[in-house]
């Protein structure tokens, strides 16, 4: 592909197309364990966030709160530099990124999903009630299906700004197609100068985004022509 | 033993006090219409009964069943009384044969087949067997609220809730419900119902209760409660509704 490339576009350019293509791929697994990640640890926290005691409702909506309204580079600084340099250890630009993205996303769809939930009539929960289901029961059959119905569109409309997200990694040492274009930007070769790279950067962002965010859209068509 | 026993209950919303003290019982097999002006508490009082809302005082005995605070006299009571709502609350995403089958299969262990079989007779009782496969969206809401009624049937209670059962329906669809409710009158079902429908509370209603500001006013047989109220709230409340 390397070679396909140069012979396209010529030779600076065709080589750092494609490297920009192949750091392209970190950004995508660093957006996936983020989102796969944060998803399973979200599921845990909405579950604490709407379960019948409130320490456990008290301690979710504290994590929500707290991991919501830190910026998320500031997360990345904690886990990549901040903690490791407090307790003395070791974590490579792969973990602590993951780590930030992880906490991220969770909190942000424990909130979303929470808000899914919450936008089931209440009337669901009291038949439910009425018809003596246990907790469980009303959460898996009843209500659920019904807060996926809200919560999915803006789910995906988040993995946008996962992926977005991701590109400030950077900072951290992390290679993805933010460094490497950065890298690129900045040395002095011909052909590489910041108007060029920036621009197939953004590129390359958008064919990662685009798809979901239309998708997004067409879920979130799809459920206002079902609630009519 | 009656089927509902209420002692002195005492309920409030914050500072507002919504049963105000109130004593009241229902006979196994008894029928009992609630009416009054809206905000006085008639909801608040037979969502007590299978606790929906806890009360704040007083006690509650449904079929010889304290209704604590404990979860399981909670659930116990529960498997004995059927609630009908105004928005009828089925569940969107099943059928409705699936809205009355969840219950069965989930809770009481039934095998789908069993539940299904069980389902459709009671979706039969309330003649809308026709339309199980149908998600509540398709029907009408007189068929939506019948639906409803066999959901709760399903369960075999003692005791049927019905809050308000016609209110949100269009006026042609309030006869097929109130029909679906005097023939479960007819088999005898003890039942507790909030409604204006006074023709209906005449022709099924052992006692007729009118609550005004959180308390029970007046009391008493159909007949009664028509021809000569005690309490001038009762005759004012009448003159307005039977104009
Ligand atoms: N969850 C609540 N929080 C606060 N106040 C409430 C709540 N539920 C009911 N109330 C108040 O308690 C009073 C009695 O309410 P309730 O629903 O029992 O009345 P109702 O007789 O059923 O009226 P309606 O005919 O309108 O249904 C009303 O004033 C209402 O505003
Ligand atoms: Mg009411």
């Amino acid at each position: 592909m390397k070679e396909l490339l140069i012979e396209l576009i010529g030779a600076p350019l065709g080589t750092i197309v494609f490297q920009l293509i192949f750091a392209a791929q970190y950004t995508v697994y660093l957006s996936l364990i983020a989102f796969v990640g944060g998803g399973i640890a979200a599921v845990f926290i909405t579950l604490a966030r709407i379960a019948p005691y409130k320490p456990i409702r008290s301690a979710a909506t504290g994590y929500i709160w707290l991991f919501q309204s830190t910026p998320l580079l500031m997360l990345l600084f904690l886990c990549g530099l901040g903690f490791p340099h407090l307790f003395q250890f070791q974590i490579s630009p792969w973990t602590a990124a993951s780590v930030a993205l992880t906490i991220f996303t969770s909190a942000y769809l424990a909130e979303v999903w929470r808000g899914a939930i919450g936008a089931v009539e209440t009337g669901q929960w009291e038949a439910g009630n009425a018809l003596n289901l246990r907790y469980v029961v009303m959460l898996r059959r009843i209500v659920i299906p019904q807060a996926i119905k809200f919560g999915l569109a803006p789910t995906i409309g988040f993995l946008v700004q996962i992926i977005k997200g991701t590109s400030l990694a950077y900072i951290i040492g992390f290679q993805d197609l933010m460094l490497v274009g950065k890298r690129w930007a900045n040395a002095p070769v011909d052909g590489s100068e910041p108007f060029v790279i920036f621009p197939i950067m953004a590129v390359l962002y958008f064919c990662l985004c685009y798809p979901l965010a239309l998708f997004a859209r067409q879920l979130e068509q799809k459920a206002l022509a079902r609630g009519q | 033993m009656p089927i509902v026993s209420m002692k002195a209950v005492q309920k409030w919303y914050g500072d507002y006090h919504a049963l105000k003290d109130l004593d009241f019982s229902v006979e196994q097999g008894e029928r009992v219409v609630i009416c009054g002006p809206s905000g006085s508490g008639k909801s608040t009082l037979i969502r007590c009964i299978n606790g929906l809302e806890t009360c704040d005082a007083g006690s509650i005995v449904v079929n010889g069943i304290e209704l604590t605070q404990r979860s399981d006299s909670v659930a116990k009571i529960r498997s004995l009384v059927g609630m009908v709502f105004q928005q009828f609350n089925l569940f969107p995403h099943l059928s409705a044969l699936e809205n009355c089958t969840l219950a069965l299969t989930e809770e009481l262990g039934l095998t789908q087949p069993q539940a299904d079989e069980k389902a459709m007779q009671y979706l039969d009782r309330v003649r809308i067997a026709d339309q199980a496969t149908k998600r509540p969206a398709q029907l009408s809401g007189g068929q939506q609220q019948r639906v409803a009624i066999a959901r709760a049937l399903c369960l075999e209670p003692e005791l049927m809730l019905f809050d308000e059962p016609t209110s949100a329906l269009d006026p042609e669809m309030i006869s097929e419900v109130l029909e679906t409710m005097v023939s479960l009158a007819e088999d005898g079902m003890s039942m507790i119902c909030v409604t204006h429908e006074l023709g209906f509370a005449r022709e099924v209603a052992h006692r007729i209760i009118f609550m005004d500001e959180g308390a029970l006013v007046e009391d008493r047989d159909p007949v009664g409660f028509f021809e000569h109220p005690d309490n001038p709230r009762t005759k004012k409340f009448l003159s307005k509704i039977l104009r």
